[in-house]
């Protein structure tokens, strides 16, 4: 049976995060966690896939224990197996340190094809996906936004800014999903019980993983933050408050002034 | 790794179809003015099949040096030959620095090159500077949506990597006369390397113009209220030679097509003139055009947090405002 692994990743809803005004820093407090966006269309990519040709889907997150929900949440959509890489010597990877962790969880199991998201919306990075088929040396194929199986192969829909190719690879590959890629489905109300009830999170920590203690946590990542600070924005100009025919002249003679007319 | 032996800049040069991608001449431009911090030259590495045409803009862009690896395995990019060649050029050329461009290509070819070196890579900056003490990179980005700035350096590993945003570095002023030797780099066994199949390449046809060249865009987002009303929008571009753009919200809204974009999510622009309409200016859309020379914002909301980065703010509605400005502009150019 094909083996399908999917990697999500628990991210704050950086659409509802604020900062603080006076620190400066970000109120996370009463922000809700979720699946990445793009990695809940890799997850649905793969359901479907096993909808459709039959396979085992084993998702992995890393991160804190409070991960757990969102393997449950993959659980409840229908993913077989579910796998959280936590433990505190992983804290502070980069994205390096990060996917030679992941990599070294994901060769821990059966694998045909691993689907990731493109990027998480607090990173964007997007580099964790092809990382990890490096470490496993496996090709990628980045930003899909369409999967077909064909025999052992794969076939992506992979877009670019001004057109896309098809192209073919031989299993085992990566492939990162764009949100494009597929619809998530909705959790069944029988599906969340199951989650909570019936079925389990493996957990997996730093014992549980074949990996050096240099390719790991903080010390494993080349990169280092050494500031983060809130962007200055650029100074108010002039604001006005006027009738239509007022503010259309206003324009007018702001557009001359600088030469725009 | 003897960091030491790590010197020079390289920009990885994206060519599609023969023609070089604007970023890597941005990402030139920028990697003279890092140099000159450095005291060391600019290569400029470009991969392709038939590509010596390439070199005279290279030169002329400010590349001090130019790598070729011409091969039939490098015509259209596919990630393995294209990190293996890059790689062979790094391990004999060690360069401190290696800038790409973020784009699909970019952020595809970037990390599985810094992962098959093991080093550190950090994508989307916005800021690259040399530090006067260390003389590492610091490398600025946005993250949290453009919440929140990060300034992250690679201390012990070499090359730094960064790719950056298209659009947010200047390129320098052309020069003519300026000239840049051209290595041949063969690369090894790059035929053994596709492990990817081409099928097939599909252009998105009727491509409208790239709103990060345009010099003026004319921006449109929520409240703009339907997909109708942006022809009022694009009426007034085509008085002022403008573009139409967008943000995300009129893109999620399925009004307009996200190669229109402006945002963390969609494309950083910089044109001469950005005219928001209806934009209120959620942080991830301002982080994508607060560089733009001239801002103009008209909103109903006063509190609108587009009017803090902008020139002249208008609180009104944009539904009507724009249409009259587009016939006002109309008299006044005929009467010109």
């Amino acid at each position: 049976m094909l083996n399908i692994v999917v990697c999500i990743k628990q991210v704050p809803d950086t659409n509802e995060v604020k900062l603080n005004p006076e620190t400066g820093t970000l109120i996370r407090d009463g922000i809700p966690n979720i699946i990445n966006p793009d990695d809940k269309s890799a997850l649905e990519a793969a359901l479907q896939l096993k909808d459709k040709h039959g396979a085992k889907v084993t998702v992995i997150s890393m991160g804190p224990a409070q991960a757990d929900d969102v393997l449950r949440e993959a659980l409840a959509m229908g993913a077989d197996e579910t796998f959280l890489v936590t433990d505190r010597a992983f804290g502070g990877a980069d994205t390096w340190a990060t996917s030679s962790t992941l990599a070294s969880a994901i060769s821990k199991v059966p694998y045909d094809l691993i689907i990731t998201g493109r990027q998480a919306i607090d990173g964007d990075t997007a580099q964790v996906g092809p990382q990890i088929a490096e470490h496993l040396g496996i090709p990628n194929i980045s930003y899909a936004e369409a999967i077909e199986l064909d025999g052992d192969s794969v076939i992506v829909k992979r877009m670019y800014e001004d057109r896309y190719h098809m192209v073919k690879a031989k299993m085992p590959c990566l492939i990162t999903a764009l949100a494009e890629l597929a619809e998530p489905r909705y959790m069944t109300p029988g599906g969340v019980f199951d989650a909570y009830r019936e079925k389990e999170v493996t957990i997996w920590g730093r014992d549980d993983l074949d990996v050096a203690t240099e390719n790991i946590g903080l010390k494993g990542s080349p990169t280092r933050v050494v500031k983060s600070f809130t962007k200055e924005l650029k100074g108010k100009g002039t604001v006005v408050n006027l009738d239509t025919q007022e503010s259309v002249d206003f324009l007018i003679e702001k557009l001359q002034e600088k030469f725009v007319l | 790794m003897n960091i030491a032996e790590y010197k020079g800049i390289h920009v990885f040069v994206q060519q599609v179809d023969g023609k070089i991608t604007s970023v890597s001449y941005e990402l030139l431009g920028k990697g003279k003015e890092l140099a000159q911090d450095l005291g060391c030259d600019v290569t400029a590495v470009v991969l392709g099949s038939n590509i010596s045409h390439l070199s005279k803009p290279l030169a002329k862009y400010g590349a001090d040096h130019i790598i070729m690896a011409d091969d039939p395995a490098l015509e259209v990019y596919t990630t393995e030959p294209y990190t293996q060649a890059m790689y062979e050029i790094i391990q004999a050329k060690t360069p401190e620095i290696v800038l790409c461009g973020a784009t699909a290509i970019g952020r595809d070819l970037a990390p599985r090159l810094s992962a098959r070196l093991h080093t550190g890579l950090t994508a989307d900056c916005t800021k690259l500077e040399i530090d006067a003490e260390t003389k590492n990179l610091r490398m600025t980005r946005p993250a949290f949506g453009g919440n929140i700035m990060a300034t992250i350096i690679c201390a012990n590993h070499r090359p730094q990597m960064a790719t950056v945003r298209p659009g947010v570095m200047q390129k320098t002023e052309p020069d003519d006369n300026a000239q840049a030797d051209v290595e041949q780099f063969a690369v090894s066994n790059l035929s053994e390397c596709q492990n990817v199949e081409i099928m097939e390449i599909v252009k998105k046809t009727g491509a409208k113009i790239d709103i990060q060249d345009a010099k003026i865009l004319i921006s449109g987002g929520r409240g703009m209220n339907a997909p109708e009303n942006f022809s009022l929008l694009q009426q007034l571009a085509d008085e002022i030679g403008g573009t139409v753009s967008c943000s995300r919200a009129a893109v999620d809204a399925g009004w307009t097509d996200k190669e229109q974009q402006v945002g963390q999510t969609g494309k950083t622009v910089r044109p001469n003139l950005y005219v928001a309409c209806g934009i209120s200016g959620a942080i991830q859309h301002l982080a994508g055009m607060e560089e733009s020379d001239i801002i103009i914002a008209i909103n109903k909301d006063p509190d609108a947090p587009i009017f803090e980065v902008a020139d002249y703010g208008v609180v009104g509605d944009a539904l009507k405002i724009v249409p009259l400005l587009a016939q006002e502009i109309k008299k006044l150019l005929a009467a010109q």
